[in-house]
């Protein structure tokens, strides 16, 4: 940057994190110069001086300078520093330009006297404008034209020649705008680019911008009175016209940014989301296909890494149009431009923006893909269908991200609502039937299974077409399998879910159908007559068969329900039958796999029962009552019931069990620890709501789980740390594992066979190493080596992205950065 | 009878009955003794008859079945005399009380082995569990749940498929269940049961 330096810098702190700073640089009547201020954020300071370098080229700088007598520009800079920057054609940018013709054209007529006035220097540029254009008022001689109008030395005060224009007073750069017509935003921006330093050029260098204070009015007004030369008068007039329009175009910049839409992380992806749904293969989608370039997302929503969010990039994306090249896109808060691409490196990718900023995905890909206009026209109609799914599947990937740690999935809610909307209205709870007979929602089931496959299909395809090309064709099986996914889902999501419990209500698949019913269906029908009708022998029998049935298939866990058995079951468990509630509880452990089954479990208060079993002395029945509990607990409103039934307090008590390390263990002792185990496994699933991690320490739940934490098998350890791990969202369990000292044994845990096991561990580091102390704990007791050798060998995705965030955070700590090295 | 007869007694009682210490042993031969009615013929075998027998099982461990509870009277009176003898009734309870998972089975399966041939037949479920299911006045058989109960537990237990249960079928189906290790009806004592007659054995009769 040449010239002096810029006096009345605006600087507007960055109202978050991620967005750069957007320094404004006003002068008075001084020198302007552009200020390349590089974003000293501490991230950027953080990531290395030549990243911050980095930083600072890419930095889009908006200032506002005034200059001579006519022009000022505001202007943002592709690069910032170098002599001759070029200037994007941003909205803002455009308008402030015209902003400053509108001033220049109108000086002329508004401030005649100081349009006269000579420039010190003249500006000068490369002008596209073509000789014709200059008529009157203009000498045309070979290739020059000079203006009629001349100073007082006769020289011409607009010289053209070999399309370099120079231009000597505002009155020329007025008639100068008036001919250039419709080329004037093309000349102002040519010459305020070729014109970085107007102001020394039109008043003189002394005029030019000096450190501190603004002193140019005052050595004005001493000029004044030291001599009467006019011009001093003119030059101070200029300048206070000049500050004038300065202040307007602040104002109006200010306005502007203000109401500028920034993108978050959250739009993005629902964007995102919301287009991989139409994308794929097949002609009538819109994309072929839609990809983020990494696959690990920050706690913050973004995918760009932290050296890039400081520029306030979001994520990367690579999309595959039907009809174009694959096309590199980065979504930052700005908006979304397209970007250099990947390199011959297949990981790096050049950041540098290749094309205008659009304000969403969707319009950038219209301009540059015809077919996603076509298909989308084609689409038009689920594309505004959608929006109530949206909103529940928008739902869901935001508890997945906080249940699921930072995984990232994807299902495909499209089916869902085909089956919500092929569907019989949903079963109510079935009012058991004396005679047990076959009810007709079963019925539609079995049909659903066997003999419906083609009229579903078939239901399928006139409702929407659209919807019939996203929707793989596969086996009705199929599509209950990943429903039932769906419904699994949605019962994580339940605690982030606000406090809606819509979720909760899960589309029955049920049809129109025959007869055609199982035979597990009657055998399970006359089992539950026995165990309803039958003393505790004949139940304990009829119970112990129904074991016998696959409880893991969904045919079964229905018939179950559907003839009425969890509701037997459930009364057996407020008996006084021990065999009986043993017998029924290792049922109801089975089936509470299924989302369905856990909630009519729990409306028919099945947990408040199996909260009281907790206190049973039989630790058979205490176990299998925690494993239901651990399976029932997984949507918000079952924890919330345990919680309330004093769960949270007996789940702690059953942790309590002896020292673990103690060698030749009685079976007495053995059957403690199992007792522990299950404990542990149901306080897991309930750690999930927010109050009940509060309720899990104030039962006293920590010192138990950091004593568990030394436990050497992996099925004590899985629950425990994956307890820990959910509850180190809260600052308390934090302080606690650092105090606890259970930051060593998380560590050792790094090191063992189990993956899922040394998932949680990475998870809990991560979540933890926010903490300077707990960062140097890790590195301490020697953290650093198992999770880099996690990150080149693992190749589980989970796994992967639990300990890239944990060496993301220890990362903080410059001894841990040394030590990688 | 002597201190130094129920000493004797006592130390050879708890070789064969292993669950139970000497103190425990002594706790059982005095409460044996108070249960007793004194015979009138000083020759008569002293001990505890069917019915005495039968009264305790049903008072203090709320058994019910007439049936099982004389199945338990034989399985506790190994030498088939009809009369439960203080070594019978130590032994018994040793089994009984806190008998090991083998133990148990193995006392089950003789409880529930009516005729004592070895194998639990179709018949003898029928008999042991033909009370075991409210009847539906409105079937017209009313034994066909019972009857269905029985191929249930065929089909559960009968592993040789040989339409009975060998020792070697319960064993096993007990193994993989424990559950089933009272398939048949309640012969053992529930934990409260057991948990109160011990504390009154070892505590209150200690203390006489």
């Amino acid at each position: 940057a040449a010239g002096g330096v810029g006096q009345g810098l605006v600087r507007f702190p960055a109202p978050r994190p991620d967005s750069v700073y957007l320094p404004l640089l006003v002068t008075g009547g001084g020198g302007p110069v552009p200020i390349a201020t590089p974003p000293t954020t501490a991230a950027s300071r953080a990531s290395g001086s030549r990243e911050a370098g980095a930083g600072a080229r890419h930095t889009s700088l908006i200032f506002a300078e005034t200059m001579g007598v006519a022009l000022t520009r505001a202007a943002q800079w592709t690069s910032a520093g170098s002599g001759t920057g070029t200037l994007e054609i941003t909205p803002l940018n455009e308008s402030l330009l015209n902003d400053i013709i509108k001033f220049a054209d109108s000086f002329s007529s508004r401030h005649p006297q100081e349009a006269a006035f000579v420039f010190r220097e003249p500006l000068e540029w490369k002008t596209q404008l073509d000789y014709s254009r200059f008529e009157l008022g203009y000498e045309i001689s070979g290739t020059t034209i000079q203006s009629e109008e001349r100073d007082k030395d006769d020289q011409p005060l607009l010289l053209l020649s070999a399309s370099t224009i120079r231009v000597r007073s505002f009155g020329q750069l007025s008639r100068l705008l008036h001919v250039a017509m419709e080329k004037r935003l093309k000349e102002a921006q040519a010459c305020l680019e070729a014109n970085r330093d107007p102001i020394v050029k039109i008043l003189g260098p002394g005029y030019g911008t000096i450190e501190g204070e603004d002193m140019s009015m005052v050595r004005l007004l001493d000029r004044m009175k030291k001599d009467d030369d006019p011009d001093t008068e003119i030059k101070m007039k200029i300048s206070l016209l000049l500050q004038q329009l300065d202040m307007q175009l602040l104002n109006s910049s200010l306005k502007r940014i203000s109401q500028e839409v920034r993108l978050t992380p959250a739009a993005v992806k629902n964007e995102v989301d919301l287009l991989k749904h139409f994308s794929g293969e097949g002609e009538n989608t819109v994309l072929e296909s839609l990809e983020y370039t990494s696959d690990y997302e920050f706690s913050n929503g973004c995918r760009a890494p932290p050296w890039r969010q400081v520029h306030g990039e979001i994520g990367y994306l690579i999309v595959k149009p039907h009809d174009t090249d694959p096309l590199y896109i980065t979504c930052s808060t700005a908006g979304v431009f397209l970007n250099g691409g990947r390199g011959k490196e297949k990981d790096d990718i050049d950041y540098e923006r290749k094309s205008d900023i659009y304000k969403d995905l969707i319009t950038l890909l219209r301009e540059r893909s015809p077919k996603f206009v076509e298909n989308m026209a084609k689409q038009d109609y689920t594309f505004f269908e959608e929006p109530t799914y949206e909103k529940h599947y928008r739902h869901m990937e935001i508890v997945d991200a906080e249940d699921l740690g930072q995984s990232q999935k994807f299902y495909d809610y499209s089916e869902k609502n085909v089956f919500e909307k092929t569907k019989s209205p949903p079963l109510k709870s079935k009012p058991i039937d004396k005679k047990l007979e076959p009810s007709l929602k079963w019925n539609d089931k079995a049909a659903n299974k066997v003999m419906k496959e083609e009229k579903e299909n078939r239901a399928i395809v006139p409702e929407s077409k659209k919807k019939a090309n996203i929707l793989s064709p596969g086996p009705i099986k199929g599509q209950s399998v990943s429903k039932r996914k769906v419904s699994d889902k949605s019962d994580e999501i339940s605690e982030s879910s606000s406090e809606s419990e819509e979720d909760e209500e899960q589309p029955e698949r049920h049809q129109e159908g025959n007869t055609d019913l199982p035979s597990e269906y009657w055998q399970i029908q006359k089992l539950v007559k026995y165990i309803k009708g039958g003393n505790q022998t004949a139940t304990v029998i009829a119970l112990c068969s129904m074991r016998d049935f696959n409880l893991a298939q969904e045919t079964c866990q229905l018939a179950i329900r559907d003839v009425g058995g969890l509701e037997v079951l459930i009364n057996l468990l407020d008996t006084e039958e021990i065999k009986c509630k043993i017998g029924s509880l290792k049922i109801l452990k089975e089936i509470s796999q299924n989302s369905q089954i856990r909630r009519t479990i729990a409306d028919f208060g099945g947990l408040q029962i199996m909260v009281k079993i907790l206190d049973s002395p039989d630790k058979d029945l205490k176990c299998l009552a925690a494993e239901t509990i651990a399976n029932v607990a997984r949507f918000k409103r079952a924890r919330r019931t345990v919680r309330q039934h004093g769960g949270i307090k007996r789940l702690v008590g059953l942790l309590d069990c002896v020292p673990l390390g103690s060698a030749n263990l009685t079976p007495h002792l053995e059957k403690d620890i199992e007792v522990a185990r299950c404990g542990a496994l149901a306080l897991w699933s309930c750690s999930k709501s927010t109050k009940n991690k509060e309720a899990i320490r104030r039962a006293g739940g920590i010192p138990l789980l950091a004593r568990l934490l030394k436990s050497p098998h992996a099925n004590m350890l899985t629950p425990v740390v994956g307890t820990l791990q959910e509850c180190a969202s809260e600052p308390s369990y934090r302080l606690a594992i650092k105090t606890e000292r259970m930051i060593e044994n998380l560590v050792k845990n790094l090191s063992g066979e189990n993956e899922e096991l040394q998932m949680h561990c990475a998870s809990a580091i991560f979540k933890c190493a926010e903490d300077e102390e707990t960062r140097d704990l890790v590195r301490h007791h020697g953290g650093l080596q198992p999770l880099a050798t996690l990150l080149s060998n693992s190749e589980n995705k989970e796994l992967l992205a639990a300990v890239t965030g944990a060496i993301w955070k220890c990362a903080i700590s410059r001894e841990n950065v040394t030590k990688y090295g | 009878m002597n201190r130094k007869k129920l000493q004797k007694l006592a130390e050879s009682l708890c070789r064969t009955a292993k669950h139970f210490n000497k103190i425990e042993v002594e706790c059982l031969i005095k409460l044996f003794h108070t249960l007793v009615v004194e015979p009138s013929d000083r020759h008569a075998i002293v001990g505890l008859d069917r019915n005495t027998f039968r009264n305790i099982l049903h008072v203090t461990f709320g058994m019910t079945d007439d049936m099982i509870m004389d199945r338990v009277f034989r399985a506790f009176d190994k030498d088939n005399d009809s009369c439960v003898s203080v070594t019978e009734w130590v032994e018994g309870l040793s089994i009984f009380l806190r008998g090991t998972l083998e133990e148990k089975m193995k006392y089950c399966f003789e409880v529930y082995d009516l005729n004592g041939d070895g194998y639990i037949s179709r018949e003898e479920m029928f008999h042991m569990l033909k009370n075991s299911l409210l009847k539906q006045p409105s079937e017209e058989d009313p034994d066909e749940g019972i009857k269905d109960l029985v191929e249930i537990t065929l089909k559960k237990m009968d592993y040789d498929h040989d339409g009975k249960l060998s020792y070697t079928d319960f064993e096993k189906a007990v193994r993989d269940e424990n559950l089933l290790l009272e398939a048949f009806g309640p012969c053992l004592p529930d934990i409260k049961s057991s948990m109160a007659f011990e504390m009154q054995a070892f505590q209150e009769t200690g203390d006489m």
